[in-house]
């Protein structure tokens, strides 16, 4: 039923708006007067680690001994920890230390939960006998890798641990990151081919953070050099026209855009078109947030998804899907369910700064061939990153954190 | 439906035990473990899930139970208990103070669907003969502000907002308004923010020191995992909240975070979003949740919303004429008219004892377009053509073919679809005179 209170203006049939778009669409340009009007309010940017006195008080104990870990660390002693792994190759020294430390920052409650769970199992462990594997599959549980994937990366790490004949459960750390590191190892970048405009759709349940990740996807091809237009698709949640509208005068782009209520596929029809006629190099799409479940607004979507193969003659070079890393097990479905209905060639993770662990990271490349391509690690615009597996892993278990190699 | 999953597996668990005579300490066990990775694959709480097993275990080990005649329906009933105990026994209402005007107030993470609940609870409160303000408190997101106004006028609440200007002051003005203005309660819209973040937590905390809320309540995304309980911890140690909001229970999710947040703050589940309808918002009866968790279905629910959707002279009307034969199109397109009128099928059909399950099985997809399609065929039939489809020929078939953008197929369908039903109705019937008590219910469902 809801899908025929979406339609709630344009209620035309499935392929009408696309045949005649409306030719009153709305093309934004620049205004830098309203962009300094908003900016002051922009939230500041807290790191992450300033909030780690708020932890709850089971996990306070653990990090008694980390107290003095919340500076970061020179680089050279951070990898030095991790020569044994497979996963050094993966990280450039010295340029990118800031980035590293900032990563890191970022990642640091997903670290502190999931790791420093590891790390104090490692610890009180003096054997490796079954309950040791229970536990480290307990602890991958409640870091939302979900069942089966706990099972088998459990059982993985089991059987190398014995081949290798490992007795000690600090050598068990490098056997974990590795297998992680192996898991993810289909991670790819982003792929824009040479295609002009470059179009990439972005989809997502609702309140994943579609829109802020455009923005600062946007922002982050800016900083490129690229030209950007932006389509304003999700044209059904109050404001969300607005909403992007903002980001978009904020970071200096082009919004394409409709009435609320307008067909997506209209927009996205006028979109492409704007696109041309600027020579854009990308042109980024936003959807309206939709749960997975909803037959008909995943139809609505594969028409959109469908209208831009038929204008471009292609597929689009990117579709996306949104998840936030706080989602549980249901982001499996989210992802699967997605994949069927637009083809989604990657993930872009948000929300990666709160405690969220996302280990779902882990139990998706497990069950479904999906890369995760970036990651949300904070609010401001250039807090989306290239989803890098051996620096991910390096980072969830970053093995001397809390003296455990003594 | 939310739920389902978790459902199935539940489900599948107990009919294993159902069908033994005899249950033994080790038919338990193994009982126990499949039910703890049934609720840890829903998102559970690892520790919620140790502690639920661990009570149901030591209850149904108990004499009574594995000597009882029927020790299966037993457990399950324990499971049921325990199930209702974890999410709260039974349902509590919103607290509104006589002071004038009260004050509640929405805070969670960002994307939990904090707005939109506010418009909600307000059009919940509006048919409560209430008069509620919305207030914009949210300065950060962009275009935050604008959402909540664009939802008050969809709403027909007033919205106050100030601007990107502190949302203590906000908060403040907000209640001289809402008394100037004849309004009784005061809704406040907060930023989503990370539990983590120490700045915007104490940015709460000194709004509810200056305005002292009646209800603070938490909103949660049903399809957070793990970290539900880290979240509504640290949102509760600092703002000692009174309740907690699920959202998005439409989706397909298990809804772990459901049986998770009552436990770990003992703050009640007081609303759940079933939507993205305005009127989408539900009470939340633990009981009756944990019987569809347990596919026992939801009859109460169910006769609620038909009472609250259907009018009873009508559904008289139609008995009658159910038990006269003279059920004609007309009737059943009025008919259908007033489920739909009581929310999404599937949902409904979830609520039948056993259904739920089924429907999933048996791979119907009710798709509410079908309805559609079958309204415009019968509108567009003429009077004589709907109170007897007898008389449909080729070339009327065609017309109405036409005139409703479907098929001659289509028309086909329905006429058929019509004349099963009605004798159906007529089997139903015969069965309610023989039996002599009182025929059918007041209403039926047209599938």
């Amino acid at each position: 039923m809801s899908f025929f209170n979406r339609k709630k203006k344009n209620c035309s049939e499935p392929n009408n708006g696309v045949e005649k778009p409306s030719p009153a669409s709305e093309v934004e340009t620049e205004k830098s007067g309203l962009l300094n009007r908003i900016n002051p309010f922009s939230r500041k940017e807290t790191p992450a680690a300033a909030g780690d006195n708020l932890e709850c008080e089971d996990q306070a104990d653990q990090r008694l001994t980390a107290e003095g870990e919340e500076t970061p660390r020179p680089e050279a002693e951070y990898l030095g920890a991790d020569q044994d792994a497979t996963t050094s190759a993966a990280v450039e020294p010295k340029p990118r230390l800031n980035f590293l430390q900032r990563f890191k920052q970022g990642l640091s409650k997903t670290r502190e939960n999931l790791a420093g769970k590891i790390q104090e199992l490692v610890k009180n462990t003096r054997k490796l006998d079954d309950d040791f594997w229970e536990e480290l599959e307990e602890i991958l549980i409640q870091a939302d890798v979900g069942m089966n994937t706990s099972v088998e990366l459990v059982a993985k790490i089991r059987q190398s641990a014995k081949k290798q004949r490992i007795n000690d459960a600090n050598e068990v750390l490098a056997l974990i990151q590795q297998e992680v590191t192996n898991l993810l190892q289909n991670a790819q970048t982003l792929n824009l081919g040479g295609a002009q405009p470059a179009i990439i759709m972005v989809v997502g349940v609702n309140g994943a953070g579609k829109t802020t990740s455009i923005a600062k996807l946007a922002y982050r091809f800016k900083q490129e050099g690229k030209s950007v237009i932006l389509a304003a698709a999700d044209t059904f949640r109050a404001a969300a026209i607005d909403q992007l509208q903002i980001w978009a005068d904020r970071v200096g782009v082009e919004l394409i855009k409709h009435q609320e209520g307008a067909d997506p596929g209209a927009v996205v029809f006028d979109a492409i078109n704007a696109a041309r006629a600027r020579q854009a190099d990308i042109l980024i799409i936003d959807t309206a947030g939709r749960l997975q479940n909803k037959t008909n607004l995943m139809k609505e979507l594969s028409k959109v998804r469908k209208i831009i193969d038929r204008e471009i003659g292609q597929e689009p070079q990117e579709v996306l899907l949104v998840l936030d890393a706080t989602t549980g097990q249901n982001a499996i479905s989210q992802a699967r369910i997605f994949q069927e209905a637009t083809g989604v060639t990657g993930i872009i993770l948000t929300k990666l700064d709160g405690t969220a662990k996302g280990g779902i990271v882990l139990a998706i490349a497990q069950e479904l061939d999906m890369p995760v391509k970036l990651i949300g690690i904070g609010e401001t615009l250039d807090d989306l990153r290239d989803f890098d597996p051996g620096l991910f892993a390096q980072a969830l278990f970053d093995t001397d954190h809390n003296n455990v190699q003594s | 439906m939310a739920f389902e999953g978790l459902s199935d597996r539940l489900q599948d668990i107990f009919k294993k035990l159902r069908g033994k005579g005899k249950i033994s300490e080790e038919d338990v066990k193994v009982a126990m473990r499949e039910i703890r990775l049934a609720l840890l694959e829903a998102d559970v709480n690892f520790k919620v899930v140790k502690d639920f097993v661990s009570r149901i275990r030591e209850r149904a080990v108990g004499q009574e139970v594995l000597q009882s005649l029927t020790p299966g329906q037993q457990i399950v009933k324990i499971v049921h208990d325990e199930m209702t105990a974890l999410m709260g026994g039974s349902e509590t209402k919103l607290n509104l103070s006589s002071r004038n005007p009260t004050v509640l107030m929405a805070v969670g993470l960002q994307g939990a669907g904090k707005t939109t609940t506010v418009a909600k609870l307000g059009k919940t409160l509006v048919k409560q003969g209430r008069r509620p303000l919305l207030v914009a408190c949210d300065i950060y997101r962009p275009a935050a502000i604008k959402q909540l106004q664009v939802l008050g006028e969809q709403t027909g609440i007033p919205v106050y907002s100030q601007g990107q200007t502190n949302p203590v002051d906000i908060a403040q003005s907000s209640l001289e308004y809402a008394r100037s203005n004849n309004r009784d309660i005061v809704i406040l819209d907060t930023a989503g923010r990370l539990h983590i973040n120490e700045e915007m937590m104490d940015e709460l905390k000194n709004i509810q020191n200056t305005v002292n809320p009646d209800e603070i309540m938490l909103v949660v995304d049903a399809m957070t995992g793990q970290d539900a309980v880290n979240v509504a911890e640290n949102f509760n140690a600092q703002l000692h909240l009174t309740g907690v909001i699920l959202t998005k229970l439409d989706g397909d999710t298990r809804g772990g975070a459901a049986l998770s947040v009552k436990a770990v703050t003992g703050c009640p589940i007081k609303f759940v979003g079933m939507g993205e309808k305005l009127d989408a918002l539900e009470i939340f009866h633990p009981d009756r949740m944990a019987s569809r968790i347990l596919g026992m279905g939801d009859v109460l629910s169910l006769v609620e919303k038909a009472q609250a959707s259907i009018d009873r002279d009508k559904a008289l009307e139609m008995e009658r004429k159910i038990r006269q034969q003279e059920f004609t199109l007309e009737d059943f397109k009025e008919q259908m008219q007033q489920v739909k009128s009581m929310g999404p099928l599937d949902e409904l059909l979830g609520m039948i004892p056993g259904m739920g399950k089924q429907l999933k099985n048996m791979q119907i997809s009710v798709d509410e377009k079908d309805i559609a399609h079958i309204e415009a065929i019968i509108s567009s039939m003429t009077p004589k053509e709907r109170r007897n489809p007898d008389i449909l020929n080729g070339s009327r078939k065609k017309r109405i073919a036409r005139g409703s953008g479907t098929r001659v197929q289509d028309v086909n369908r329905l006429v058929k679809q019509f004349e099963e039903s009605r004798k159906l109705m007529k089997q139903f019937s015969d069965m309610g005179k023989k039996a002599k008590k009182g025929g059918l219910p007041p209403f039926k469902l047209p599938f």
